[in-house]
């Protein structure tokens, strides 16, 4: 089981919050040293996924975590919000897939980015999902 | 009160250490070779002087109450540091279990008469040193990992070495096959040289990789598309027969990737690229001269 | 408001992104750029990203819109100096940049630039010398 080092909650509700987000998740990663690219790659994911709260969820709520599970150390970022929700999730994480005019890469690459990746989410019901990458 | 004599034994360290330090020489797991006498006990000193500071906070000996904090940090750094000096599992958590037998003799003497007494408090003793003893071969576990973690990366960062072939050229011969794990290393590695030498071509070379399949190219190709993003041009070389048909067997398309069969032909392309020109010198024909046969 | 500079440099404009950018600040540069292309009559554009920690999809859309907007008010243009973690996670990301000219460093870039007006301006004659038209 992974255990809680320390968590942090940030509100994006404008797009300044984008900037926000990863530099909260800078901070993270670089605090448990992880490599140049690994930390480029969670940081990339949230800005995508941060950017998708925002336009496609109406804004919402960003939680960091920092955790330790045996010997590895990882950085966790849950985004939640309380939009429409998506309704064909297969079809959301593929490439080139875009509800919102832009280049489809959001979801699929943002997953690629990260070690873990889990997404929930229903019409009416929000979209929550978690990134972690570990060291 | 069972508690109180355990911690009135273990405050009267001097007796207590030198009984321990004794078993923990006679045990025959001692590694005498790896550890010295004098270095025993100053650790198992230190180690009964945190220990009854953790037991005038809190006496309870529930080790995962936080008055002991310090003495499992103390077992920690132990089992560390006899981890890297190579101590075995078995020879770091003596250590802590060769303390039942002192504790216990000293509990008998504390104890007589009171058979139920002496039971309770054998039994919390165990089961307190158990726990602290398993600790100490979780952290000594812990350790061991982090040193293989260590080799692994260390032993990839070894396979993939990138050589300046010229200015503006680098190589990078690979051998091995090309997993996705490896296959960041290599695309780091690679772009990181590129970065410092200004290379604009890089030769990737796979003259030692054992079979393309879908999976390698794709690796391949990963890499060439971060070389592009940066401003660098890829060629790849080494291409056997035997790869170049399961390549269009399995369909395989690098795309508009230039792909030689040699790193000499990728060279020459390169070079060319760079608008660099080989000449073959005229050779001298004075005696002197290299070019000259000794037999003539 | 927040504005990323453009210079002038003989007849290229340089940009130098150096700031963890929002969208805003990205969306304003792009018009920035196209203004100062037809103002200037740009030959080319160089856009420096050597201090940008992270290209996420919406950066890396502005760079593709500004290689094509500058194509076609006639201009040529390169990223140049990005930095291999930021290459590594875009080709992850699934995002090639197609179409943008790279290079390594604003020299390098700017040697492509004239390259590409090279191109246009002149033309190979029979004995191999460049003439200008």
């Amino acid at each position: 089981m992974a255990t809680l080092l320390k968590s942090e909650k940030l509100e994006v509700s404008e797009e300044q919050h984008i900037v926000t987000v990863r530099q909260a998740v800078r901070r993270m990663s670089v605090e448990i040293k992880l490599s140049l690219v690994d930390q480029t790659k969670i940081i990339t994911a949230a800005s995508e996924l941060a950017r998708n709260l925002l336009i496609y969820g109406g804004g919402g709520e960003v939680v960091l975590e920092l955790l330790r599970e045996g010997v590895r150390q990882g950085v966790r970022v849950h985004f939640a919000d309380e939009g429409p929700g998506i309704e064909n999730i297969e079809l959301a994480l593929r490439d080139g897939y875009t509800s919102g005019g832009g280049m489809g890469l959001g979801l699929g690459g943002a997953k690629r980015l990260v070690n873990e990746f889990d997404l929930v989410s229903a019409p009416g019901k929000g979209t929550h999902i978690t990134i972690t990458r570990w060291k | 009160m069972a508690l109180s004599k355990i911690n009135e034994v273990i405050r009267q360290r001097q007796s207590l250490l030198t009984e321990w330090v004794k078993g923990q020489l006679d045990s025959g797991v001692l590694r005498s070779d790896l550890i010295s006498e004098v270095e025993l006990r100053r650790e198992s000193t230190a180690f009964l002087e945190v220990l009854s500071e953790a037991l005038d906070k809190d006496p309870s000996l529930s080790f995962r109450q936080p008055a002991y904090r310090p003495v499992l940090n103390f077992l920690e750094e132990l089992s560390r540091s006899r981890g890297k000096k190579g101590f075995s599992p078995s020879e770091t958590a003596i250590f802590v279990f060769s303390l039942k037998q002192p504790l216990f003799t000293a509990l008998k003497a504390l104890h007589i008469k009171d058979a139920e007494g002496l039971a309770n408090a054998v039994w919390e003793v165990t089961e307190f040193l158990d726990n602290l003893g398993l600790h100490t071969i979780d952290t000594y576990l812990v350790g061991r990992e982090e040193v293989i973690r260590g080799q692994q990366a260390d032993m990839l960062e070894l396979s993939t070495p990138v050589v300046q072939l010229w200015e503006g050229i680098v190589a990078l011969p690979l051998i091995g096959t090309l997993d996705s794990n490896r296959t960041s290393i290599v695309m780091e590695t690679l772009l990181q040289v590129i970065v410092q030498t200004r290379s604009e071509i890089a030769i990737i070379d796979i003259t030692g990789v054992p079979t393309v399949d879908t999976q390698v190219a794709q690796h391949l190709l990963k890499t060439v598309a971060a070389a592009r993003l940066m401003g660098a041009d890829c060629i790849i070389s080494g291409i056997r027969p035997q790869i170049a048909q399961t390549m269009v067997h399995l369909q395989i398309d690098l795309g508009n990737v230039i792909t030689k069969a040699t790193m000499a032909e990728a060279l020459k392309t390169a070079m060319n690229r760079s608008g660099l020109v080989v000449m073959r010198r005229a050779v001298p024909s004075s005696p002197t001269g290299l070019g000259t046969s000794a037999l003539s | 408001m927040d504005r990323i500079p453009i210079l002038t440099m003989g007849h290229f404009l340089l940009v130098t992104i150096q700031v963890d950018m929002h969208d805003q600040l990205a969306l304003t540069l792009q018009d920035d750029l196209t203004n100062k292309i037809t103002s200037t009559l740009a030959k080319g554009v160089l856009i420096d990203i050597s201090s940008l920690e992270i290209v996420d999809s919406f950066i890396g859309r502005m760079l593709g819109n500004i290689s094509s907007m500058a194509r076609v008010l006639g201009a040529g243009s390169v990223v140049v100096g990005m930095q291999p973690a930021v290459a590594i996670t875009l080709v992850e990301l699934g995002l090639s940049l197609t179409g943008v000219y790279t290079a390594l460093d604003v020299e390098k870039g700017m040697q492509l630039l004239r390259r590409q007006i090279d191109a246009d301006f002149y033309h190979l004659t029979t004995d191999g010398n460049f003439v200008e038209i």
